[in-house]
């Protein structure tokens, strides 16, 4: 009925590289996550999915500490990195951010040029020396983000003017170049054409070998077919969390199957 | 081909890494600091603009009194006609009663009488034609002193400057002294700067001709653009159908909107009065050239007041078999209408405050009575302002001052109602 | 009289709205259905009578002076008026009004009161006319549109037809004031242009009108040379956006970026106070505390500094169009997409940098927009230089000199008696063209580049 994750049947543990404790978030009065506790793997893909509204992407960006931005939101609870907890005082939300990448619904390449795009993160972080050492890892960059081939004989060109799948790998091209060690996706395919979505699909199966990746979908196909583990958000709580296959064949709990069986959502 | 170095080989932890975040950290605080600079220098401004009018302005909002007897001596005023009396002779009498051991020294004398202002001559002749039966008696006036005393009890004049580079000599205050000895003087609270219309001497002026005039323009400017900015809009925003020629009205009006007012005086001037041959300084036509300049505006507002009424509406209304005019005028404009209202107000607020233009008609004349008409000719708060402003008498600084404030008073008020509508009528939908 | 009129037609549009009201019912009563409601019959009417006959009295009332002004002209003895200038000519007619307003100084010629009796005459046929002309007009306007009243008249549609017509005249005026505005300018100018070259206007590097010239030294070369006075707006205009750039831009980056919601709130409103004072006051605090202090900050410095430099003028300006900046900024950063903002900060950009390096490059088309409407406000601005700035024309680039500026020209010709036969008074109309042509491409081309900007994120 749903597709084979992709690598999920091996059971592989990889080393904890979030791991979250009693995590409650709020915006203004409202209680947006509940007590959510969840533990990311290195070198895994992990999904997050329930219906709209449901607290997923609030989460994620709690992990890159982007809700930081946002005057009326509040966080509590314990989120580290590495064993390091991200909201420490010492902890630099510009620093976190660029070992956290992330990767949004829409694409949204700034109005510079491709080249311009991806070099932008190591430039503000000062990760090249030379213009040749910049080159190097935009050239790294546009590879991993498999969009290189399409690009490479138009850098100085403006990035909006690609497609929209092109758009989001550039997105996710500009990401990786700072070396993150996670990759935060928060739907990204969802303003995306099925062609461009499995292109995008592909190549977060690729990122899986290097980076923790942590996808935002409503899509349960999307989250069956990409991620070794998937955790299901409902109404701010986190109900089910575990390996992809588990989740999607023998769900535990109740709603978790209600879920994935189309009775709500 | 996907790698060759694996994940984090960036060392964050490098002091290098450490120290341009140090940097970069700087330089945010800097820009940030820098913002903060420039507001404080803009609300700066704005403090020292209101403190500066009001440190001069208070002033005028008193006013030097003495209170005299004086005695309407027949051999001065013929009861037959009062009005031709030498009422100048009748306070010069007066105070030489009061000053005994100057009666003879003429100089002295003309001096002494300068205390008072020169239009306390009229104020009285003015009170003895309405009352011939006064003549032959003595009545106790107060009368207003003139600027340089009166800015000599409103301490504005150092008694410790060298007398040479004093506007009062020695004499003259200890004149003054005296009479304030005698508690004769008094400084009551100035409610002739809004019931006197303009005068040649400070302690005279007032503003009621500039308020009545600049009431007479707003009125005229409010009747004209209002109708016809309404009008317009409900077209353009309506009916108009996409073609180039509302295309051309569109961005026509986008434009007028930012042309120097300066050059609606020059229009004024040559059609107005030059071919229409109206009367320079009417409130009138400067009210009809404040409605050209507020036109824009007013049309924005309206244009934008109507597209915030949700198309729901119209097509409710519409589905119900109502005409196109009956949605318009019985859904849409009744629904736009707060907003167009406070459009307008703040288009009126602009107007009230709009000076040049005036200028180019001659609304910055001279005159003393109040408008009787919105055809006579008269000021209005801004030129009033300006003329003030230009006067060299010292008493005028604080008279500028204060009719800025009064200017300022009106034009809080008007866009107080302008919130107050938009808060109280503003619907999400 | 003119109030008669007025009421008569108020009358007429009332009896008119009954009748056609009332017949309809009747129709109505008699049992047959009407197209259209009973109020659009009787409005139809109102409409009718309304709309021609004001217009036909605001006629008559701009026309009827100028009508009689040149019957009395005619109706003078013959050559009395040979040989006068348009000034004298006024002078006479201006006392031959006040003749006949009763206000008689000294002993005036026969001729002249003879003139005043006629003024006095007309002016009383002329309004008699008025009313009897309203009437009948009125009256046949009713007759008319009674007998339109019929079952199957379309009397809504016929309502709907004058009201749209009379949005269409409305929405037209706007495209009239323009016209007028080029018109009178053009009109105007090229009087000036008979009597002063083209060129020396243009190229000249005197401005003198104030100097009296005899008749033969109108043209005299240099007087009218406008550059020193375009110089002396450039340079205000340039100490203006020099003050007013910087710091409208920053305001508006902190506000945008580094405000909280509380602050927000209060700083808004400021620039707004700011931005609603009338430039008048502006004029009268620069001459008040902003010369003085400049004047004396020079002396300490041993700096020479003209009393009305246009340091104070400038910066006062730069002052008022601070809020003016800041808002477009403001309203620019605003439009650029959360998403960029989000994705800079994703990357670890600090708030700073995602403002410099991506914030406000996506801004820039609609910043520059705004800072050039500020430019054509600053050349445009009137009452803060005709009260802080110089009169006298220099061709100086010093902004510690006291320089004057194309507005304050306008206004300092103008101001006072304006005879439309002088050159001096003509000039004002010259340079009023040369300000409004600078302005009107400033602007053109500012509103297209917002325009364009608002286009690419909606």
């Amino acid at each position: 009925m749903y597709d084979t994750p992709a690598s999920g049947k091996t059971a592989v543990t990889h080393e904890v590289k979030i791991a979250a404790r009693k995590v409650n978030v709020f915006y203004g009065d409202t209680h947006a996550i509940k007590d959510v506790d969840v533990e990311i793997e290195d070198k895994t893909v992990t999904a997050f999915i329930g219906p709209s509204g449901c607290g997923k992407s609030t989460f994620l960006r709690c992990l890159n500490r982007m809700n930081d931005t946002i005057d009326i939101c509040r966080v509590e609870g314990l989120i580290a990195l590495d064993g390091e907890d991200i909201y420490a005082p010492s902890i630099d939300p510009v620093q976190l951010r660029a070992k956290v990448g992330m990767v949004f619904q829409k694409p949204n390449p700034f109005p510079k040029s491709i080249y311009e795009n991806v070099a932008y993160g190591p430039k503000i972080h000062g990760m090249a020396r030379t213009r040749a050492e910049l080159d190097e890892i935009v050239e790294r960059a546009l590879r991993r983000g498999a969009i290189w081939d399409e690009v490479k004989d138009r850098l100085q060109e403006p990035g909006t003017g690609l497609s929209g799948g092109q758009q989001q790998r550039l997105c996710i091209a500009r990401a990786v170049a700072t070396e993150p060690e996670v990759l935060l996706m928060d739907e990204p395919c969802s303003a995306l054409d099925p062609i461009a979505t499995a292109q995008v699909e592909e190549l977060i199966d690729e990122l899986r070998e290097q980076y923790s990746v942590v996808i935002v979908t409503h899509s349960m196909q999307q989250a069956a077919r990409v991620s070794q583990k998937t955790a299901f958000f409902h109404l701010g709580n986190l109900v089910e969390f575990g390996e992809t296959g588990q989740i999607f064949t023998n769900p535990h709990d109740p709603r978790t199957e209600s879920y994935i069986t189309g009775r709500i959502g | 081909m996907t790698d060759q170095t694996s994940s984090g080989s960036f060392d964050w932890t490098a002091p290098e890494f450490a120290a341009r975040l140090n940097k970069r950290k700087r330089s945010q605080i800097a820009l940030k600091l820098a913002g903060l600079a420039a507001i404080t220098i803009a609300f700066g401004m704005l403090f020292l603009l209101v403190a500066s009018l009001i440190s001069t302005g208070r002033h005028a909002f008193t006013q030097t009194f003495v209170q005299i007897e004086v005695f309407l001596d027949p051999a001065h005023i013929d009861s037959n006609d009062p009005a031709r009396g030498n009422y100048r002779q009748v306070l010069t009498d007066t105070m030489v009663k009061l000053f005994p051991d100057v009666a003879d020294d003429r100089a002295e004398l003309r001096r002494l009488t300068t205390i008072l202002s020169n239009g306390a001559q009229f104020s009285i002749r003015d009170s003895v034609v309405a009352d011939p039966a006064l003549i032959g008696q003595t009545v106790a006036v107060r009368v207003p002193v003139s600027d340089p005393y009166d800015q000599l009890n409103k301490g504005l004049i150092d008694r410790e400057t060298p007398e040479a580079n004093r506007r009062l000599k020695d004499d003259e205050i200890a004149n003054f002294d005296l009479l304030k000895e005698l508690g004769m003087v008094s400084k009551p609270l100035n409610r002739w700067l809004i019931t006197n219309a303009d005068s040649r001497f400070p302690e005279l002026a007032g503003l009621k001709g500039a308020i009545i005039g600049s009431f007479y323009a707003l009125m005229t400017c409010f009747l004209l653009a209002f109708p016809i900015g309404i009008g317009a809009a409900i077209y353009l925003e309506e009916f108009a159908p996409k073609s180039r020629v509302s295309d051309l009205i569109e961005i026509n009006i986008n434009n007028l909107a930012a042309v120097p007012s300066v050059v609606f005086g020059l229009l004024a001037l040559a059609v107005f009065l030059g071919w229409f041959g109206m009367p320079r300084s009417a409130p009138f036509v400067g009210g009809m050239t404040l409605a050209l300049m507020t036109l824009p505006t007013i049309i924005i507002a309206t244009r934008a007041a109507l597209k915030a009424v949700p198309p729901s509406i119209r097509e409710a209304a519409l589905g119900v078999g109502a005409s196109k005019h009956q949605v318009v005028f019985g859904h849409v404009l009744p629904l736009a209408m707060p907003g167009i209202l406070t459009g307008t107000i703040i288009g009126l607020a602009q107007a009230l405050g709009e000076t040049a233009p005036l200028l180019l008609i001659g609304m910055n004349a001279f005159i003393t009575s109040a408008p009787a008409t919105p055809f006579d000719s008269s000021t209005a708060l801004p030129t009033q302002i300006f003329i003030w402003a230009d006067s060299p008498e010292r008493g005028f600084v604080s008279r500028t001052s204060a009719a800025i404030l009064v200017l300022l008073t009106f034009l809080i008020f008007m866009n107080a109602i302008a919130i107050f509508l938009r808060n109280k009528f503003e619907r999400k939908w | 009289m003119t109030l008669f009129a007025f009421l008569i037609l108020f009358a007429a549009v009332v009896i008119g709205y009954i009748l056609n009201l009332r017949a309809a019912r009747a129709i109505r009563a008699g049992g047959t259905k009407l197209h259209s409601l009973d109020g659009f019959h009787g409005g139809f009417s109102a409409l009718v009578t309304l709309v021609p006959t004001f217009f036909f009295i605001i006629l008559w009332l701009m026309l009827q002076g100028t009508v009689i002004e040149s019957m009395i002209k005619a109706g003078l003895p013959d050559g009395t008026l040979d040989g006068l200038g348009t000034g004298q000519v006024q002078l006479i007619m201006s006392e031959i009004r006040s003749i006949a307003g009763g206000r008689i100084f000294g002993t005036p010629e026969e001729w002249k009161l003879e003139a005043a009796e006629r003024l006095v005459s007309l002016r009383s046929t002329s309004s008699l006319l008025l009313v009897v002309l309203t009437i009948a007009l009125t009256a046949g306007l009713i007759l008319l549109t009674r007998k339109t009243v019929r079952a199957e008249f379309r009397a809504r549609q016929g309502v709907e037809r004058i009201v749209l017509g009379l949005m269409v005249g409305c929405a037209t005026v706007a495209i009239f004031v323009t016209i007028g505005i080029v018109g009178s300018l053009v009109f105007e100018t090229y009087r000036f242009f008979e009597m002063v070259p083209f060129t020396d206007f243009l190229f000249g590097t005197s401005w003198e009108p104030q100097i009296p010239l005899r008749e033969d030294q109108i043209a005299a070369k240099g007087a009218f040379g406008m550059l020193p006075v375009f110089l002396g707006t450039m340079v205000i205009a340039t100490v203006a956006m020099v003050i007013a750039v910087p710091i409208g831009l920053f305001s508006a980056i902190y506000l945008h970026e580094f405000a909280s919601p509380r602050i927000r709130a209060v700083i808004k409103p400021v620039l707004e106070i700011l931005a609603g004072v009338p430039t008048v006051v502006y004029g009268f605090f620069a001459i008040l505390v902003i010369a003085p202090a400049i004047r004396s900050f020079g002396t300490d410095l041993g700096l020479p500094i003209a009393p009305n430099t246009a340091l104070a003028a400038g910066l006062v300006m730069g002052i008022m169009l601070v809020p003016f900046i800041s808002s477009f900024a403001d309203d620019a950063l605003a439009a650029v997409p959360r998403s960029l903002r989000d994705g800079s900060l994703a990357l670890g950009a600090t708030q700073a940098e995602t403002i410099s390096k991506v914030l406000f490059p996506a801004a820039i088309p609609g910043i520059v927009g705004g800072i050039l409407l500020a430019v054509s406000r600053a050349i445009g601005e009137t009452m803060i230089v005709v009260m802080a700035a110089g009169l006298i024309a220099k061709m100086t680039i010093n902004p510690l000199d006291s320089v004057t500026t194309v507005t304050v020209q306008i206004v300092t010709l103008l101001i006072g008696d304006t005879a439309f036969d002088s050159p001096k008074t003509l000039a004002a109309f010259a340079l009023g063209m040369v300000l409004f042509v600078m302005t009107l491409i400033i602007n053109i081309f500012a509103l297209r580049i917002v325009r364009k900007y608002r286009e690419i994120y909606d």
